[in-house]
């Protein structure tokens, strides 16, 4: 059986899905691009069923139609500020993907093999050029799945890569899934957030790393399935621990890094099935989580391999002391400020989110648009728990993109700001990254609102940010702090403004 | 406590150091109030005003100081109510101690505690208690009223069917508390103003206040007010001939000069010299407000007005806060009373005197019958050393070209050389790689090639929707169980199915979600 009309399906889905990525570049062009995608899918997975997949296509059909209904069920309920949540679950599904079709792929060189054997023939073995296969008697070769036929061509040096490729695709399969699921928990809340690590550490990864390479391999040379199972389950072990020791706020670093994987396990199975598109596809995705991994790290500061190994480091000396005291304030105080003045900045982070506060300041920068009042939004690359988190909660609240900002966009504003809200959000606007050379946090990007003419926060308590970082912001003399739930202190706003 | 204002004796004097209002303040804290009669007057707030707010009326200074524990005036006492001071007693009012050791010395051996209220340190804390501060924000708006009431022309520009009226051009020498008053008032009345001070870091300020800061190309490191505690020190010889050179040019044009250029206990400096009053305009003035010590013009007189032989009238008076005699009493009686109650922390009538306080300790200059000025330097700075900036360095053109040229060499260098290492990174594969791997791999290279570039353009807003679309198409994964779940083994078919069914809900979970968040995504 040839595809060539498979092949070309896929061509075209690849361009379709490139241009489905490179749409994002705006909003309004992301809203075309997402159906580039979905026709993409379309037409890869139709051209597979009528083509090479079309063994047992009904019951494929029935199964894609059962995914479909999870899938909407999953995507029309879930709440935006369960994102993250939802595309930690979903990676780990990928993961678990690509290791069974793994798998498949080692059980079906096993049973090529033993039909080579049957027909006194070695898998792998070559004509007098050294390329061609012997091959398979024709009636044995026919009775194979279009993957058995596959496999049956290749010779040696082919059979050996084809492994390579298909550990690849299990191990990094693997750490995908255990690491999305422990991702999942730990921004679900079902699992602790803080940093854990068992008794040894970093230690232990490289020990299970050191023996997944051993029996690589062991396995390339020939040891058999056994080895294949142990190292999924070394991979597995590697994905939860690895995913553990590292800390809550680091979550946006951790996903995208998962979301990188993803791809590159899909790459990695592409290759050992000899599929193009799952080749593209998968390069695409894994290089997307890589880009959006060094974002993030760039914005925190700190090198990828660092959030990796998890925990800050220690600071590099003595930390400047904080001087002053915090100054606290209530809602009709800050009502007076934002009622005189003309322009408001607000700086949301991951306690928006928590509090499920978004309504609530949609409808307060509602109410102060309506005064003719500028309000803008600055958004941190890292606030919240996944790249473009707030963006994604203020949407949904209704408000406005365009007065939605980046860091680089709006920092330089802050001097013209009347009044700066930070709602939620702790070390992003942490003075000290700028002040103090000692600080964990020296160097990292932040919104510079204590520029600001007057600065006030929104925050339960007092208290350090999860970095356990003092922030000499809640101290300055302009800024006032606003003590609440997020959503309560706004709710109690609100009224007052008029 | 008892607390007392004498009628003020110093000639002319028209402020009084308890306004009814402070008066009631000063009650809360649990002292008792009382007032010489007429003291408020010139002020203009009457006996009757007083006793309303339940401060008892004496008929005479004598009288006054026996009833109370505490003296508050504003004039350093004379030497008659020195004279008057007993044992355990307290007086605050200006004193100026280092001018007036005798008097200083004398209040000493009488036993009682003077708090000069030109002591108080300039910190933070202390502001509300900065006398100095609120009689100069007095001094420099009353300069420009007095000025203004010299000049023969509106401050502001006008074109009015009687012709055009230009803008009155107004100089403001020396930035401090009055100078910056001075610059608000003139601004407010619409003329143009100048303001000039040695301290560069006041710039902003001056910009703030809406006038244009005269800017003087010199270079020196430059002072650093927070050394002398805000104040200004003296200048290199060098910088004051600048300086005078940049007032020389200015001169002829300018309307209005108002001096407050002062150095803490030394003869004010001299900026506008007699040929810059003589190239002025006739009907131009000058309010000097260092007249008393000396004046930044020579010609001005104390306490005077003069108009030179070109027509610049030249106002030396010294008692501007005593013409506003009303706003100087309450700001001054509520520096007073904010010192009481630093003086009454327990809020119930009973003076602590903590010396112990940086404030107190400061401006405390006589104590249990020793002289305690001057005091030690406060434990506190007065204002943060500024950061030493770097001033960044004027590139010329040829350099910053170079700069460029470099910047793109090592672009390039880096560039090519990961090109370099990644060519051979492949090379090396293909050697020991079958034709049939590397088909694929260049597939691979390339597509990670363009992931890169476009991955790059995507918005920052849109990161979740992009991480929620590359999950879609990571199902893509799908295919490869598709391929595989025909198969003739029953292991095999389970997991595929097994991953068909998961891909496939990654895949209607993903778009779906992502075409969620996109719809949501709104301008206004």
């Amino acid at each position: 059986m040839d595809f060539g009309f498979t092949i070309a399906a896929y061509a075209v889905a690849a361009v379709l899905f490139i241009l489905s990525l490179g749409g994002l570049s705006g909003q309004e062009s992301a809203k075309r691009a997402v159906w580039y995608g979905i026709v993409g899918m379309g037409i890869a997975v139709v051209a597979t069923l009528i083509g090479p997949g079309q063994g047992l296509g009904i019951v494929s059909i029935v199964l894609i139609a059962l995914g479909a209904a999870v899938g909407y069920q999953l995507a029309t309920k879930v709440q935006m500020t369960q994102m993250p949540e939802l595309v930690a679950i979903m990676h780990s599904l990928v993961g678990l993907a690509a290791v069974f079709v793994g798998f498949n792929a080692d059980i079906m060189i096993n049973t090529v093999a033993d039909l080579y054997a049957a027909n006194g023939g070695t898998l792998g073995a070559t004509l007098d050029d050294g390329i061609t296969a012997v091959g398979l008697p024709k009636e044995v070769h026919d009775g194979l799945s279009s993957f058995g036929q596959l496999i049956a061509k290749k010779s040696g040096v082919e059979i050996g890569i084809l492994r390579v490729e298909l550990v690849l695709g299990i191990w990094i399969g693997a750490v995908t899934f255990t690491g999305s699921v422990i991702a999942y928990g730990k921004l679900a809340g079902k699992v602790d957030t803080s940093a854990k690590k068992l008794p040894g550490g970093h230690l232990l990864n490289a020990g299970a790393a050191a023996l997944s390479l051993l029996f690589t391999v062991m396995y390339l040379g020939g040891s058999g399935s056994w080895t294949l199972v142990l190292l999924t389950l070394l991979a597995l072990f590697i994905g939860y621990h690895l995913i553990m020791g590292i800390g809550g706020a680091d979550m946006p670093v951790v996903v995208s890094m998962l979301n990188s994987y993803s791809g590159w396990a899909a790459a990695a199975i592409g290759f050992s099935l000899g599929n193009d598109l799952l080749i593209v596809v998968g390069a695409l995705v894994g290089s997307s989580g890589a880009i959006l991994s060094y974002i993030m790290c760039k914005a925190m500061n700190r090198s990828f391999i660092s959030v990796i190994l998890g925990g800050f480091g220690g600071p590099a000396g003595e930390q400047m002391a904080v001087e002053g005291e915090q100054v606290a304030i209530e809602a009709d105080g800050v009502a007076t400020a934002l009622n005189e003045a003309d322009s408001v900045v607000i700086i949301p982070g991951y306690g928006m989110a928590v509090a499920q506060a978004q309504q609530a300041v949609s409808e307060l920068v509602r109410k102060l648009r309506a005064k003719g009042k500028t309000v803008r939004f600055a958004i941190h690359p890292v606030a919240g728990r996944l790249p473009g988190h707030m963006n994604v909660l203020l949407a949904e609240a209704k408000v406005p993109y365009d007065i939605v900002l980046e860091m680089d966009e709006i920092n330089d504003d802050f001097p013209e700001t009347d009044v700066a809200i930070v709602i939620g959000s702790n070390d992003i606007v942490n003075p000290a990254a700028q002040e103090d050379p000692n600080s964990p946090i020296a160097g990292m990007p932040v919104l510079e609102c204590w520029k600001a003419k007057q600065v006030f926060v929104s925050k339960r308590g007092q208290g350090t940010g999860y970095s356990g970082i003092e922030n000499p912001l809640f101290f300055k003399e302009n800024t006032r702090m606003f003590y609440g739930d997020a959503k309560a202190s706004l709710d109690k706003l609100l009224p007052m403004i008029d | 406590m008892k607390i007392g204002t004498p009628k003020e004796i110093f000639e002319g004097e028209a402020r009084v150091a308890m306004t009814p209002d402070s008066a009631l303040q000063l009650q809360k804290l649990g002292h008792d109030c009382v007032i010489e009669t007429g003291a408020g007057e010139k002020a203009g707030f009457a006996d009757k005003a007083y006793k309303d707010a339940g401060v008892s009326v004496v008929k005479t200074a004598a009288a006054l100081f026996k009833a109370a524990d505490v003296v508050a005036k504003v004039r350093a006492p004379s030497d008659a109510e020195v004279k008057r001071l007993r044992e355990g007693q307290t007086l605050i009012s200006f004193f100026n101690p280092a001018g007036n050791t005798e008097l200083m010395e004398a209040a000493a051996k009488k036993g009682a505690t003077v708090i000069a209220m030109d002591m108080v340190p300039r910190i933070s804390r202390a502001q509300k208690m900065d006398a100095l501060s609120s009689m100069a924000n007095i001094a420099g708006y009353r300069a420009v009223i007095e000025a203004g009431n010299n000049f023969g022309r509106f401050f502001t520009g006008q074109v009015t069917a009687a012709g055009k009226v230009p803008p009155a051009k107004v100089l403001v020498v020396g930035a401090g508390v009055a100078g910056l008053a001075a610059i608000g008032t003139a601004t407010s009345l619409g003329a143009i103003t100048y303001a000039f001070d040695v301290r560069p870091e006041v710039a902003e300020q001056i910009e703030s206040m809406g006038a244009e800061f005269v800017f003087l190309e010199f270079e020196e490191a430059s002072q650093d007010s927070s050394a002398t505690g805000g104040y200004a020190a003296p200048s290199s010889p060098e910088f004051r001939e600048k300086q005078l050179e940049k007032f020389r040019e200015m001169a002829p044009d300018i309307d209005i000069v108002i001096c407050t250029a002062l150095i803490p206990n030394r003869e004010a400096p001299e900026l506008w010299t007699e040929d810059m009053v003589k190239m002025m305009k006739p009907g131009s003035v000058i309010v000097d407000l260092a007249a008393e010590k000396g004046g930044n013009c020579k010609l001005t007189v104390m306490d005077e007005k003069i108009v030179t032989d070109n027509g610049v009238t030249i106002v030396g008076y010294t008692d501007f806060p005593s013409r506003m005699a009303a706003q100087a009493s309450t700001l001054y009686a509520t520096n007073i009373r904010h010192m009481m109650t630093d003086l009454t922390p327990e809020k119930d009538g009973v003076i602590h005197h903590n010396m112990e306080d940086d404030v107190i300790r400061g401006a405390t200059i006589t104590h249990a019958s020793e002289v305690t000025y001057p005091p030690p330097p406060p434990k506190v700075a007065a204002i943060a050393a500024a950061p030493k900036k770097d001033k960044p360095k004027e590139l010329t053109a040829e350099e910053k070209r170079a700069e460029e040229v470099a910047a793109f060499k090592k672009q390039t260098q880096t560039q090519v050389g990961l090109l370099a290492l990644g060519g051979a990174l492949v090379l090396a594969v293909g050697l020991v790689a079958p034709a049939s791997f590397m088909q694929h791999f260049i597939v691979f290279i390339l597509s990670v090639f363009i992931g890169f570039q476009v991955i790059w353009g995507v918005a920052h807003s849109l990161h979740t929707p992009l991480m929620a679309v590359t999950n879609a198409i990571s199902s893509i994964i799908i295919l490869g169980a598709l391929i595989q779940i025909g198969s003739s083994s029953l292991l095999i078919t389970l997991l595929a199915a097994l991953a068909v069914f998961m891909a496939s809900i990654n895949i209607f979970g993903g778009f779906l979600v992502t075409r969620r968040m996109l719809a949501m995504f709104q301008k206004s």
